[in-house]
């Protein structure tokens, strides 16, 4: 199953996700009867479709590949492509585990989507704008993720979950053999894990410009050491924030969706909403 | 930009209507959505990039919270089995033709402005026309639908 997942875990090589990737590349894909294969492969698309058009507007360094100026929305309006994507992968082979599955992604994106939203939205109070290099600029003295701690930790919880990974990987879950991707072999298969793992980069990749200062060295730093090169504290921190969701991996276990839609309307949103209102205070007084 | 428009109008009014010729709920969903993609391209095009990037973001999760509604109430939730989508025929006719010279009226009645320069910022000019004049109607939108949210979830949840 590991193997399957794409994913290096424990006791697998290196090379395992190559070696993966090659083998569904070469594989057949699984028709099941009564199927709807068209609207499952336009999910299959869709996903990593989403996470590439989402990475688009994320300051790489020191500007995106495509400056937008409502760049926060567009990477929200993207990324939630994703529940639609996963839930009609789901739906499409017409089989039981696999539709149980794509449903599962529908509480859990209920669950994560509205502290990630207000998680999203406090640094852009903060810098009062909605593009990603202007509130990346904005941190040049403090970063967000310590002016507000609560947002960046809920950021990470939603980018985790909206990959419906790690600990939310409940919509692929073991327990119903794979769940939306268990009818899927060869080309789709790969395109739902590889767009999984592309909208978790995607996901870490907005976190730096949002709350780690972009491409800019650490405020406590003094003078840059490697000046002009914004890509590379770009890639530094990137590493670090995935480094923390694989962390995180290891040390928590799957939750059921239930539950964590229980902590996400008790717990999270309202951390969330308070984060926000302290924020937005402060940036008006 | 005339072909343009043109061509993602008849993408929106196409997918709309194939949403009723289907027989499948996932299917319909999906065109729904295509339908409104359409037009939050069309609003993008305009140079309305926050609002259509709104309406792609806010029409997703609506569609799939219909899909939630789906499972709870409709006898055949998993849309496994196929399904017509239309039900009293010539009633829903008679709104939606109704409703449609209604809203085709108001777009070519309405004195839009033809003088004048677009704001500066169509982002901020929004913000400040939703809660500027219009905050009392926002936050009072805002408080009922939070209540109609909590207050359904509260009267579904069986747990004791």
């Amino acid at each position: 199953m590991a193997a399957g997942a794409g994913a290096v875990t424990a006791g697998d090589h290196p090379a395992t996700p190559v070696v993966e990737t090659l083998r569904l590349l070469a594989k057949q894909r699984r028709r099941t009867p009564a199927d709807d294969p068209a609207l499952a492969r336009i999910g299959l698309t869709v996903l990593p479709v989403a996470a590439v058009l989402a990475l688009a507007v994320v300051p790489l360094g020191d500007t995106a590949p495509v400056d937008l100026d409502v760049g926060v929305v567009w990477f929200n309006a993207m990324e939630v492509l994703a529940w639609f994507a996963v839930w009609v992968a789901g739906w499409g082979p017409n089989a039981v585990t696999s539709l149980a599955g794509g449903y599962r992604m529908l509480p859990l994106g209920l669950a994560y989507e509205l502290p990630h939203m207000l998680a999203i939205i406090t640094p852009a109070i903060a810098a009062g704008s909605l593009a990603p290099a202007t509130i990346a600029a904005a941190q040049h003295d403090l970063w967000y993720a310590v002016w507000m701690p609560a947002a960046f930790v809920l950021y990470l919880v939603s980018v985790a979950a909206m990959a419906f990974w790690g600990p939310f990987a409940a919509p692929l879950g073991r327990d119903l053999a794979g769940g939306a991707v268990a009818e899927h072999a060869g080309l789709g298969r790969l395109l739902l894990h590889a767009g999984r793992w592309m909208l978790l980069t995607a996901g870490a990749a907005m976190a730096v410009p949002l709350f780690l200062g972009g491409g800019a060295p650490p405020p406590i730093t003094g003078p840059d050491p490697f000046p002009g090169l914004p890509a590379l504290w770009f890639a530094v921190k990137l590493v670090v924030v995935i480094g923390l969701l694989l962390a995180a991996r290891r040390v928590v276990p799957m939750l059921r969706t239930a539950r964590f839609v229980t902590l996400a309307w008790t717990v999270l949103i309202p951390l969330a909403v308070a984060q926000a209102l302290v924020v937005t205070v402060v940036v008006l007084t | 930009m005339i072909a343009l428009v043109g061509a993602l109008g008849v993408v929106a009014v196409g997918t709309g209507l194939l949403v009723f010729t289907v027989n499948s709920m996932a299917r319909a969903t999906f065109l729904l959505l295509a339908s409104f993609v359409a037009v939050a391209v069309l609003l993008i095009a305009f140079g309305l990039g926050y609002l259509g990037t709104v309406i792609v973001l806010m029409m997703t999760i609506e569609m799939m919270i219909m899909a939630v509604f789906m499972v709870m109430l409709m006898m055949n939730p998993a849309g496994l089995m196929p399904m017509t989508m239309v039900h009293n025929r010539w009633g829903s006719w008679a709104i939606a033709l109704v409703v449609f010279g209604l809203l085709a009226a108001g777009a070519w009645l309405v004195p839009f402005p033809t003088t004048g320069r677009a704001a500066q910022d169509p982002t901020v000019a929004l913000g400040d026309a939703l809660m500027g004049p219009q905050m009392l109607t926002m936050m009072t939108l805002g408080l009922a639908l939070l209540a109609t949210i909590v207050g359904t979830v509260a009267v579904a949840v069986s747990r004791r």
